[in-house]
């Protein structure tokens, strides 16, 4: 009978290993001028370098180093003082000198470590995991395999490549093995990646956008006997392209090699891929036969021998952790976590704080971006923050704030600055959106209302006042919706001796 | 005015004796003379060295101003990409390849106004002593065309002693320009690894390979020095620090009070008697020229060719192999139905000559896991102890000497089935490459027992190259009051057949 996760984990011990790769957003490639622009026409931005052309030789972008070390940095890593680019050589198409040039057993950052919190029935549990080594190398061109059934290379009818990618910095960060995380490996695993991708978009060092392949997630899982202290053979799994995916391919992996050993099968040494819709991986590369790279230093490049002050300067411009800014804004907004989950998951909350910044309520702020914002930028398939930006937010709340609109005159205003009709204040200015707050207009108004609705009126003078819904709406109905309602029902009220 | 040197052309030119165009018109005639007979060239760019010439002709007139060589033709070694111009580095897998790129080199040449005649010949990659590892047929000695002409620089070397170019581009990873210098009577420098942008060079050996000035006398070896010289940001490896001044080096001419070394190691047993003793007469002009005569012992050189022999394939194995027929070269075995990794084998094997893959096959094994350390790890440790050698020799010595090569030329065929004599050629000039520094040959007259002319090397501390220019410029002055004539006018006269 088949194991589910919950008798693998009591059978089994899993151990975790994950190698994620980021590519920086640099303005040029790792080794060349070359632009990175995503989803350019195929083979736009290429050079001699990057087409690995005879002759060429690469130089190394001084920007991908910073990024590299602030990354170093923020995980609390040892930046090495001298570190070597290294060949490793195997040949595929999609790279053009059949050696990628990456970093070996001379690293730039070493040893470092980034704790994760997990929510669970026991409450809140923290682990450390533990940073091996942070490298740069650069990524390889695209292939796309066409006809064959796999689109994969064997097979195919013919293949096209792309080396607009090729040569882009890619900075991969490897964990230590990371054991007794126990039946809340997937969890870890998630809140590793996730905590990991928050720190890289607050060093403004990539776009890590797991679904654009700009940061890529491979999860190696062994089992061993429970208690045994014992270390399985892992598998590696790759293609897992979002935050939940990295959850789902740790548990399916965990329950595939659990029933397997069950069954008194052996766990092969392989590389998987993930399945998107079923959750599941199926076999790719053997590595029982480990491949020979031949990694040797690179010839054609320098040392890269950071200088200590530099690196001190690097180190005082760290952002604030991320963990640590959720939980101080946590605290000074009086944020639900969940509402707080909302923001940091629609990539609002460096906006949102930015609006608070110049002078909003949080909650206001937060709902406005979480709320119209984000739901018209739904509509568009365009991010929030490239329709209005939060000074105009900004100008909205406070125009509510002090009363010179209204929570649906401002709706209007956001939908006119949308619609690109200017400033919060042009559109306002070009569409008369005014709060009518003249008492005597006000008056003709509700008293026009009381005459329409004779039996209302004398309902609320006897003490009926949620009866002044009616009258309320009547007026602003009149109005255009330009009254201010708790102006509204305040002189109704005291029109009708109820004030 | 083809037998002159690059100096005197220059000097022609600047006065309106001679236009570019002629110039370049009398050296391009000479080829479709003698080429047939020397096979120096694999390209000859008989329209755009014209028009280059012409455009420096055109300046001229404009009164602009031009670099010292402005309007004087070269000769440019197959491995250095030119764009638009064939580059095949020998091999018949870059067969129809036209890179769309300038070397760095090329483009300093370019501007500096001298004229590209076209690409010569070479060992396939740069792997060999003698250009009979070209895909295209070997090139022949002017002195006699049964032998060869040196290697790998070998098309560069012979252009020279034909009289098909007063000035040549060469690269030397073990030797490729010093010792094709030395067995054709010519002056080959391979400057201190570093001096010159390696941007464009196709690589054999990245760590080793040093593109440097050919010609056919210490001065007009210097101009052309100083025309390519100098930091590149293209070239990772390349020493940002002025160049040295050669060309005042050059014109010295007076070596008082230096001191010179004789390396025991690179003399004695297994050098042929004429190169011994026409070494040991040049160095007695240097006696005479003032100079203080030391002997400096590098034990370690013992074990140069052998660590050269694993960390030049392993760096090779890595390099070429980019060669795949994916996107440049020829293709062998496209039929459609084959995948890729097929398609590239099939390539490999009929693109590259015999001697590639012996150097492919050494090196991917010296980089394998299991065998590193032992091969390339050790290999790696040897080069630190030939620096350190270096280092204690330079303690004693400005400069080091020693013949250039063991033997006068070779037959051609000789060697052939004999890599390991083949090898044997540049052990006297490897020790240089390993250690990154700058090394020189030039002609010190010719062995009494063959008539073939006979390389003495000087060698200087990194980014020094000035003094193997001055003890070299005043060894060649020394020389030429003894001879009364260039050693190049003792070669056979050509084309008469």
């Amino acid at each position: 009978m088949a194991l589910n996760y919950d008798q693998a984990i009591a059978a089994y011990d899993p151990t975790l290993g994950l190698e994620v790769h980021v590519e920086l957003n640099t303005n040029s490639k790792m080794f060349c001028g070359c632009a990175t622009e995503f989803g350019a026409e195929p083979n736009t931005q290429t050079c001699p370098v990057c087409l690995g052309l005879p002759g060429s030789l690469p130089a190394v972008n001084g920007k991908a180093i910073e990024s590299s070390i602030l990354i170093g940095l923020a995980l609390n890593c040892s930046i090495a003082p001298f570190s070597r680019f290294a060949r490793k050589n195997y040949f595929y198409p999609d790279m053009p000198k059949n050696f990628q040039t990456s970093q070996f057993d001379e690293p730039i950052c070493v040893n470092g470590y980034l704790d994760v919190e997990i929510e669970t029935d026991e409450g809140t549990k923290v682990f450390r995991i533990e940073i091996e080594r942070v490298h740069m190398e650069e990524d390889t061109g695209k292939s796309l395999h066409v006809g064959g059934s796999t689109g994969r290379i064997h097979g195919a009818e013919y293949s096209l490549l792309d080396y607009n990618r090729a040569g882009i910095p890619l900075v991969e960060i490897v964990t230590k093995i990371i054991p007794n995380t126990g039946k809340y490996a997937p969890q870890v695993a998630r809140a590793y990646v996730t905590e990991l991708r928050d720190i890289l978009r607050s060093l403004g060092v990539s776009d890590v956008k797991m679904e654009q392949g700009s940061l890529r997630c491979d999860a190696n899982v062994s089992l061993a006997p429970a208690g045994s202290g014992q270390l399985g053979t892992r598998s590696e799994t790759k293609n897992v392209n979002s935050l939940r995916s990295v959850e789902r391919a740790v548990s399916g992996e965990i329950e595939r090699q659990a029933n397997r050993l069950q069954n008194g099968e052996r766990i092969i040494q392989e590389t998987r891929h993930f399945l998107e819709e079923s959750g599941q991986t199926r076999p790719g590369r053997s590595k029982e036969q480990a491949e020979d790279y031949r990694y040797f230093p690179e010839p054609d490049l320098v040392p890269v021998a950071p200088d200590a002050a530099w690196i001190e300067e690097l180190r005082a411009t760290l952002p604030e952790k991320p963990s640590i800014r959720r939980k101080r804004l946590k605290i000074e907004w009086a944020v639900p976590d969940k509402e707080m989950a909302s923001m940091v998951n629609a990539e609002l909350l460096d906006t949102v704080e930015e609006t608070v910044l110049l002078g909003s309520d949080p909650t206001k702020a937060r709902s406005w971006w979480l709320g119209e914002i984000s739901r018209l930028a739904n509509e568009k398939e365009v991010a929030p923050t490239s329709l209005i930006t939060p000074i105009q937010v900004a100008e909205v709340i406070a125009l509510i704030a002090s009363g010179e609109l209204t929570d649906k005159l401002a709706r209007q205003v956001v939908e006119g600055v949308i619609n690109g009709e200017g400033t919060p204040q042009q559109v306002i200015d070009a569409r008369g959106l005014k709060v009518v707050s003249d008492d005597s207009a006000l008056m003709v108004a509700i008293e026009a209302a009381i005459a329409s609705q004779p039996e209302t009126a004398e309902r609320i003078r006897g003490g009926n006042i949620p009866a002044a819904g009616a009258l309320i709406g009547a007026v602003m109905k009149a109005t255009g919706g330009q009254a201010d309602a708790a102006k509204v029902r305040e002189l109704l009220l005291k029109h009708l001796g109820q004030g | 005015m083809i037998h002159s040197t690059a100096a005197e052309m220059a000097t022609k030119l600047a006065a309106g004796e001679i236009s570019s165009v002629e110039l370049t018109q009398q050296h391009l005639d000479r080829i479709s003379v003698v080429d047939g007979q020397v096979h120096a060239f694999l390209y000859v760019d008989t329209e755009g060295a014209l028009s280059q010439a012409a455009a420096v002709d055109a300046k001229r007139v404009a009164g602009e101003k031009l670099s010292p060589l402005a309007g004087v033709p070269l000769a440019l070694k197959d491995v250095l990409t030119q764009k638009g111009i064939p580059t095949t580095c020998g091999s018949k897998i870059l067969e129809g390849w036209r890179p769309p790129y300038d070397s760095t080199i090329v483009s300093k040449l370019k501007s500096a106004g001298i004229v590209i005649l076209g690409k010569t010949n070479m060992d396939e990659f740069a792997m060999g002593s003698s250009t009979e590892n070209s895909a295209y047929g070997p090139s022949h000695n002017p002195w006699d065309l049964t032998r060869i002409p040196g290697g790998s620089g070998g098309g560069s070397a012979a252009s020279l002693a034909a009289f098909e170019a007063p000035l040549a581009m060469g690269t030397d990873t073990g030797g490729s320009i010093r010792q094709p210098a030395a067995v054709t009577g010519t002056v080959g420098v391979k400057p201190t690894y570093g001096g010159v942008s390696r941007y464009g060079l196709v690589a054999f050996s990245s760590s080793l390979d040093q593109a440097g000035p050919c010609a056919r006398t210490v001065l007009d070896a210097a101009l052309l020095h100083e025309a390519i010289a100098g930091y590149d940001p293209r070239d990772s490896t390349s020493i940002n620090a002025p160049v040295p001044a050669v060309v005042a080096a050059a014109k010295k001419l007076d070596v008082k009070g230096m001191k010179i070394g004789i390396v025991k190691e690179l003399s004695g047993d297994g050098y042929q008697a004429g190169v011994r003793s026409r070494f040991d007469e040049a160095i007695e002009e240097l006696v005479n020229a003032g100079a203080e005569i030391v002997e400096v012992s590098c034990p370690n050189f013992e074990y140069a060719l052998a660590a050269y022999y694993l960390i030049a394939p392993s760096e090779a194995s890595s390099n070429l192999a980019r060669f795949d027929s994916m996107r440049y070269g020829i293709r062998v075995g496209d039929d459609g139905v084959r995948g890729a990794e097929e398609v590239m084998k099939m390539t490999r094997e009929v693109g590259f000559g015999k001697e590639v893959k012996r150097r492919i096959i050494l090196g991917t094994y010296a980089l394998s896991s299991g065998y590193y350390d032992a091969y390339y790890g050790s290999a790696q440790k040897v080069r630190t102890l030939i620096t350190q050698d270096f280092a204690a020799a330079f303690s004693k010595a400005d400069v080091l000497v020693s013949p250039t090569c063991p033997t006068t030329a070779f037959k051609i065929g000789e060697k052939s089935d004999d890599p390991l004599g083949m090898y044997l050629n540049d052990i006297a000039t490897i020790p240089v490459n390993m250690a990154g520094i700058g090394g020189m040959s030039l002609p010190v007259g010719l062995a009494p027992e063959d008539g073939l002319p006979v390389g003495f090397q000087i060698m200087s501390p990194a980014m020094k190259d000035d003094l193997m220019y001055q003890v070299g410029g005043t060894l060649e002055a020394a020389l030429l009051r003894k001879w009364g004539s260039p050693i190049l006018s003792n070669a056979p006269a050509l084309g008469a057949n």
